[in-house]
């Protein structure tokens, strides 16, 4: 009876076509190996110290920190799609709902625990909560996504308990239950949460007045880049959800959600990536010709290093802003597939080509007149490390989806079909 | 009464036979590092050679030493740090940084836009007998805290001591000496207190051919250079200089 239970096909929702479990296995074998050689690096850089990187007191952050704003960037799908669910009632993009949540919570769980590894005394980490510098941008981007990575864990827990053999469990049902009508709740929490900590984010360089590149002056206390952070966080992230979604509909050779839902979520996704694109002009407009000039630094100095000549300048405005926010919002592009998802990528590349520049060429700059441009290329723990994140991501949600119903039916729609 | 101690280094002066740099080490137990990098070594205080980039009979070379500007204003390291590891001591204007507190997250040397903060990337420690040279005044960091120069800080403990020991509430000027002022052999580092208008140093940071680095930054540093080259005073501010680093340590 005890091995009946145990049987995978238990586990999987009753109706659901999921692929053979030796099959599965061999799907997530490969991540497997990946994960485990991030972990193992990992476990260097704890047990040795981060002198297994390439960092330096020069590049003082390096791949990670870069890997943190953008996966926390990309994550914001799962608070956006809340928000917009159950504050604004765009109720028609509730079938992506659970699909989002588990997104957010492999972004947000898997930056945390690189931010463990990227500090020199992790076990001093409580210290922030005790010791807070509430002028500081980092105190609050530590405490919005400590109490966020709680909430998705809360959102993510209903999800869980909708398994087909924990749902036996009559206290689990009500647990789950209670849990499901607090989500909408939950939802407007991880939404202010979330708009403080991306916008913290991008407040953690703005801030940098020693770092006139990164320098930005702002509304109160806040620098220009909190409020850019928070629109192309919230741009970028149902593009995202666009991709992920694909991805998983290539993968399975199943269609999940309607195109429609596609089509709706690349254009809010284009609308704000119109907006935060002319934010950002008008941004770095007024950072090149007052506030860099104001503190010594001629805009010019900044992009005659290559490769971070304005090519990446124009990039990062026009071919990874403009035109996607354009193909996304022109009728035509956006029910064409293929437009669509190449939109989307482009999107998502530019949100990740800003935390890029923000992050890596910010310190590859010289601020003496006699500093140099400086290079820095991961070393294997940090790139292992990398790739150990990106592997759980994928495991996560792929066992996420064999055995939880991700992609539910609107009401009224369809019927619903458990696990699909 | 409040100090704001401050230094001028006379470039002009400066050999860049690095005491300055080995007193800092002793004074302050920074381990040596062998493994280290010119960009991951422990080096609160760092000489740099900068040129003018000419060749031949127009080549002009510098020795800068680089250390905590000890910023007053807008102190760009203060505000970053997440748990109120570095502070501005107002008794004396010292940047202070607290390794005890600090995470490790290197957001203060991202901020430092004169690079003088070190990570201790590896384990300190010492060859065989070298330990028992150790000073006793001063904590060894620990592997993966943030430290920089805290203007001998320990030496600023003795010196107010000994003054409270003999009823005094101020100390002797000539008790309180860091370490690098104190080992310069050609006297370059000059050393004082900002906040008196009769100390030696407050008339000399009113030189004409004394400066700061980055200034228009407004951060207020109070270590001052002097130089009567003017190719050298032009490194000050970022665009106006053509310095090379040459070599550095």
């Amino acid at each position: 009876m005890a091995s009946s239970v145990l049987a995978d096909s238990r586990w999987i929702a009753r109706g659901a076509e999921r692929t053979s479990l030796p099959q599965f296995l061999l799907w997530l074998a490969p991540w497997a190996v990946v994960l485990a050689a991030g972990v193992y690096a990992a476990g260097l850089c704890l047990f040795y110290g981060l002198n297994q990187t390439n960092m330096d007191n020069r590049f003082a952050f390096g791949l990670w920190i870069f890997l943190d704003l953008g996966m926390i960037a990309l994550g914001a799908g799962a608070f956006f799609t809340g928000f917009l669910v159950y504050i604004l009632k765009r109720v028609e993009l509730k079938p992506i709902l659970n699909s989002a949540v588990v997104v957010g919570f492999i972004c947000y769980s898997g930056a945390i625990a690189i931010l463990m590894i990227d500090v020199g005394q992790p076990l001093r980490a409580w210290f922030t909560f005790w010791h807070p510098n509430t002028h500081s941008m980092l105190t609050e981007v530590t405490f919005c996504i400590s109490c966020y990575l709680l909430v998705l864990s809360l959102e993510y827990l209903p999800i869980l308990l909708r398994n087909r053999q924990l749902r036996k469990l009559p206290s689990f049902l009500v647990f789950e239950h209670q849990l499901h009508n607090l989500v909408p709740v939950l939802a407007g929490v991880g939404a202010l949460l979330s708009f403080f900590h991306q916008g913290s984010l991008g407040g953690l360089y703005g801030v940098l007045r020693g770092r006139p590149f990164a320098f930005r002056e702002g509304f109160f206390i806040w620098p220009s880049t909190f409020f850019l952070f928070i629109l192309s966080a919230i741009a970028s992230g149902p593009s995202f959800l666009i991709l992920v979604t694909a991805a998983v509909e290539k993968v399975t050779g199943r269609r999940l959600v309607p195109q429609e839902l596609f089509r709706r979520l690349g254009f809010i996704s284009g609308v704000l990536l119109a907006i935060y694109v002319a934010a950002k002009s008008i941004d770095t407009l007024i950072w090149l010709n007052v506030t860099s000039p104001s503190v010594g630094f001629a805009p010019w100095q900044y992009y005659i290093y290559k490769p971070f000549g304005t090519p990446i300048l124009f990039t990062e405005i026009v071919l990874l802003g403009l035109l996607p926010a354009f193909l996304l919002t022109y009728p035509r592009s956006a029910s064409r597939r293929r437009w669509l998802l190449t939109a989307a990528a482009l999107a998502c590349a530019g949100v990740l080509l800003n935390r890029f520049v923000l992050t890596v060429q910010t310190l590859a700059l010289p601020t003496l007149a006699f500093d140099e441009f400086l290079q820095y290329t991961p070393s294997w723990q940090e790139a292992a490390s990398f790739g150990g994140v990106i592997a759980y991501g994928v495991i996560v949600y792929s066992l996420s989806y064999r055995y939880l119903p991700l992609f539910a039916q609107p009401k009224g729609q369809n019927t619903h079909v458990p696990g699909n | 009464m409040s100090a704001r101690y401050g230094m001028v280094i006379d470039l002009d002066r400066c050999t860049g036979c690095g005491a300055c740099m080995m007193a800092c080490a002793a004074e302050n137990n920074v381990p040596p590092v062998p493994r280290a990098t010119p960009r991951t070594g422990l080096t609160p205080m760092l000489v740099r050679k900068v040129s003018n980039g000419g060749e031949g009979v127009d080549r002009r070379e510098v020795f800068i030493p680089i250390m905590c500007m000890h910023c007053e204003r807008e102190t760009p390291c203060v505000g970053v740090c997440p748990q109120q590891a570095v502070e501005v001591d107002k008794a004396t204007g010292i940047v202070m940084q607290m390794p005890q507190r600090c995470l490790g997250c290197r957001y203060c040397m991202t901020a430092c836009p004169y690079h003088a903060r070190y990570f201790n990337w590896w384990d300190p420690q010492w060859p065989a007998g070298m330990e028992k040279a150790l000073n006793p005044g001063v904590a060894v960091r620990m592997r993966g805290v943030v430290e920089k120069c805290n203007l001998c800080h320990a030496r600023l403990h003795s010196a107010t001591q000994k003054a409270a020991a003999t009823g005094k509430r101020e100390i002797n000027p000539a008790d309180y000496v860091p370490a690098c002022v104190e080992a310069c052999p050609t006297a370059a580092i000059r050393f004082g207190n900002l906040a008196d208008k009769h100390d030696p140093l407050s008339l000399e940071v009113r030189s004409p051919d004394t400066f700061r680095f980055l200034t228009r930054l407004g951060t207020e540093p109070k270590v001052y250079y002097k130089s009567k080259e003017a190719w050298v005073r032009a490194l000050a501010e970022s665009n106006s200089g053509s310095g090379v680093e040459t070599k550095r340590g």
